[in-house]
């Protein structure tokens, strides 16, 4: 068993931070990645941690806690947005407030074929939906950018994509 | 299985739900959300859609974990239901007391001209409800059921699921907004006393 995903100090921060600001629904498709994020949200009595079958399903659902008042964060992997795109209306139409937090692959180091096309069309797919697209390519951006993704989503109703970087994360290796 | 498709969704719909103002409802795209627009002279306890189709169950589910203290009804199609069914399995493991769905099944797609939906070649959206961790679900296609079935929409033992089995008969016409962004606001105000 590999340690890709494995505990980083950026990951510890990253919830506290998400916690902070009362984010108080994570919602994911299980993710090597995102692993500390959702152990963290399953331990956590304070936070709904919610599973997905896909991952438009948790685009609908951050709109629908955005409604009750709630603020919510996605949790997915780069393959994920793909799922989405037709979801992302509901996020453009009703402007929404909306961050997702996507695990890269198919970039830096990728050693799996199959997940270059999906991860090469990730930007292109959500800004040509209307998102906004913030990249953290090293450990010290993680809580800048998620900051600032926060920010736009819940103060001027922007829906964002935070990549987090296949740099940051590691090509996993296999 | 229950083939009966002999009521009319412009009265079944009103009847199984009764007065709606104590709750929050959430409309997939197309029938569900005139139904329920005319139900409430598109009130602001609902949120339809005119697209984004499949996101219906995930979006009440979320208000539902989000405002346990509040009735939330997802309203939804078959065709609707069936294009995110892996949601029901959602539902399911979270199992939300607050949240019940009611599926207007019609067996056909309506808005793209009647053409048949799975359900009506014998896909059982119910079967499907309960295989999902669902703990309480109702088929309703007649008079008698309706009456039985009513409570489950309040029901506090939920998430519950109906399937309201229905004619090929048209939804009421209304014109309802399709800004999504002002009905969102105009939610939140009333819900939560602020945009």
């Amino acid at each position: 068993m590999s340690d890709y995903g494995g505990k980083q100090a950026w990951q510890e921060e990253l919830y506290e931070l998400l916690r902070s600001n009362d984010v108080n629904l994570f919602c994911y498709v299980p993710d090597g990645g995102h692993k500390t994020l959702i152990n963290k949200s399953i331990e956590d009595p304070d936070v709904i941690s919610v599973p997905l079958t896909t991952e438009e399903e948790g685009v609908a659902m951050c709109a629908g806690c955005h409604l009750g008042g709630t603020k919510s964060v996605l949790l997915m992997q780069s393959s994920g947005v793909g799922n989405c795109v037709n979801m992302f209306a509901l996020l453009k139409n009703g402007q929404f407030p909306f961050v997702a937090l996507i695990t890269m692959r198919g970039e830096f180091g990728e050693m799996n074929p199959w997940q270059i096309p999906m991860g090469q069309g990730v930007q292109p797919v959500v800004e040509a939906m209307g998102m906004q697209c913030l990249r953290a390519e090293t450990p010290n951006e993680v809580s800048e950018t998620v900051q600032a993704a926060l920010n736009m989503a819940y103060k001027s109703n922007q829906a964002v994509a935070v990549l987090l970087t296949q740099k940051l994360i590691g090509a996993k290796p296999f | 299985m229950d083939n009966d498709r002999s009521l009319d969704r412009k009265y079944a719909v009103p009847e199984l739900i009764g007065n709606p103002d104590d709750l929050l409802i959430v409309c997939g795209l197309a029938g569900a959300s005139k139904d329920i627009a005319h139900l409430t002279n598109d009130g602001d306890n609902i949120f339809t859609m005119a697209g984004a189709m499949g996101g219906a169950t995930a979006l009440g589910l979320g208000l539902a974990l989000s405002r346990p203290d509040k009735r939330v009804l997802v309203v939804t199609g078959d065709g609707e239901l069936l294009m995110n069914i892996g949601t029901l399995s959602t539902v399911g493991i979270l199992k939300p007391s607050n949240l019940s769905i009611l599926c207007v099944d019609n067996g056909h797609y309506g808005e793209t001209g009647y053409q048949e939906s799975h359900t009506q070649r014998g896909v059982n959206l119910e079967l499907i409800a309960q295989g999902s961790a669902i703990p309480v679900t109702r088929t309703v296609s007649n008079e008698k059921h309706i009456t039985e079935a009513k409570a489950l929409i309040r029901d506090s033992n939920g998430p519950s699921f109906i399937l309201l089995k229905v004619s090929i008969e048209p939804p009421p016409s209304i014109k309802r907004s399709m800004d999504a962004s002002e009905r969102k606001t105009a939610f939140r105000r009333a819900l939560l006393g602020e945009p």
